[in-house]
């Protein structure tokens, strides 16, 4: 699939679920989808080793925009994106955006094949 | 001093074990202003480095360190994992096998350079930040007792606000707490000090 692919993560998995949950329904799916929460071995946090295989499991050549809810979840998915191979590297975002609306406005962006940065763009726009 | 295998087994399983044994204070402090779950994740993350200590320990320093900032950022879970993980991933891609204190300093140096980049942070925040960069002044300047002035800034960090994160969603409420990631490193400072002698 060449369309941008999306990857929620946040510190609750029931919340990182009904977001994608969300996505699926709304926007269907022409959009590559992962999602990840909780901590590593369960509880209320977020786990680098899941990030980054959602990363996988959502990774499109047109690149990925991440969706986080709060701080450790931003921080986490910043050092998963250092973990990945260069040449990936600057093809994955972190929106600065609410992780339910970005997640649904940047996947409908992405469906309609917009690249990676109107995709980051219009998460961001969930914002205003 | 020749960090040898039983060295380093000192060194980095007193400082898992006394994160490990304060989880509890961590936890009530971050209830205060965080949100609660520091004691909890950096419990997980050094149980993870104790679980693994046989292999750690048999590496030379520098792959030892690194091998402990690694696994706390996989399994801390928290923002804790990737700034604790990359200050003893930098530490281990800094430091020599036997590194003088001098040259500890230096590397102290970097690593903290790197903890402020990954937190988008700095001193005067209220973040651990407030007690890395003292002490390593201190290492630099030949101070006694580098883990008393880690201790007195993780007490320095009550009356400030804080600025970066979940704390700082309270804004002057902040204020009268210990900081949790001040007290956590304080407390592995402390551990690291016991062992090396000061």
């Amino acid at each position: 699939m060449s369309n941008v692919g999306i990857v929620i993560v946040s510190h609750s998995a029931d919340v990182a679920r009904g977001t994608a949950d969300m996505v699926r329904q709304m926007v269907g799916a022409d959009v590559p989808l992962a999602h990840c929460g909780g901590a590593p071995g369960g509880g209320l946090g977020t786990d680098v080793a899941a990030i980054l295989a959602a990363i996988d499991a959502a990774w499109s050549e047109a690149g990925v925009a991440i969706l986080v809810d709060l701080g450790g979840a931003e921080t986490n998915s910043e050092m998963a994106i250092e973990m990945q191979p260069e040449a990936r590297r600057d093809r994955i975002v972190i929106c600065n955006a609410p992780v339910v609306e970005g997640a649904v406005i940047g996947a409908t962006e992405a469906s309609a094949g917009s690249p990676l940065a109107a995709v980051r763009a219009a998460a961001e726009e969930a914002l205003r | 001093m020749e960090f040898d295998e039983a060295l380093r087994r000192r060194l980095i399983g007193s400082v898992a074990q006394r994160v490990i044994d304060h989880a509890e204070e961590l936890t009530a402090l971050d209830q205060a202003i965080g949100d609660g779950d520091h004691g909890i994740n950096m419990k997980r993350g050094f149980a993870a480095v104790l679980e693994s200590l046989d292999s750690i320990a048999a590496e030379p320093l520098p792959k030892a360190l690194h091998a402990v900032g690694m696994t706390l950022v996989m399994k801390v879970g928290g923002a804790s994992g990737p700034l604790y993980g990359t200050l003893f991933m930098q530490l281990g891609k800094t430091l020599p096998e036997a590194p003088t204190r001098s040259v500890a300093a230096e590397a102290f140096a970097t690593a903290i350079a790197a903890v402020k980049a990954r937190g988008k942070s700095d001193v005067g925040a209220k973040t651990l930040l407030d007690v890395l960069v003292p002490v390593q002044a201190a290492l630099r300047d030949g101070a006694a007792d580098p883990a008393q002035v880690a201790d007195d800034a993780a007490a320095a960090t009550v009356p400030m606000q804080a600025s970066r994160g979940r704390a700082s969603f309270l804004g002057a409420r902040s204020v009268g707490h210990v900081d949790p990631g001040a007290r956590s490193a304080a407390l592995m400072l402390r551990a690291a000090c016991e062992v090396l002698g000061g």
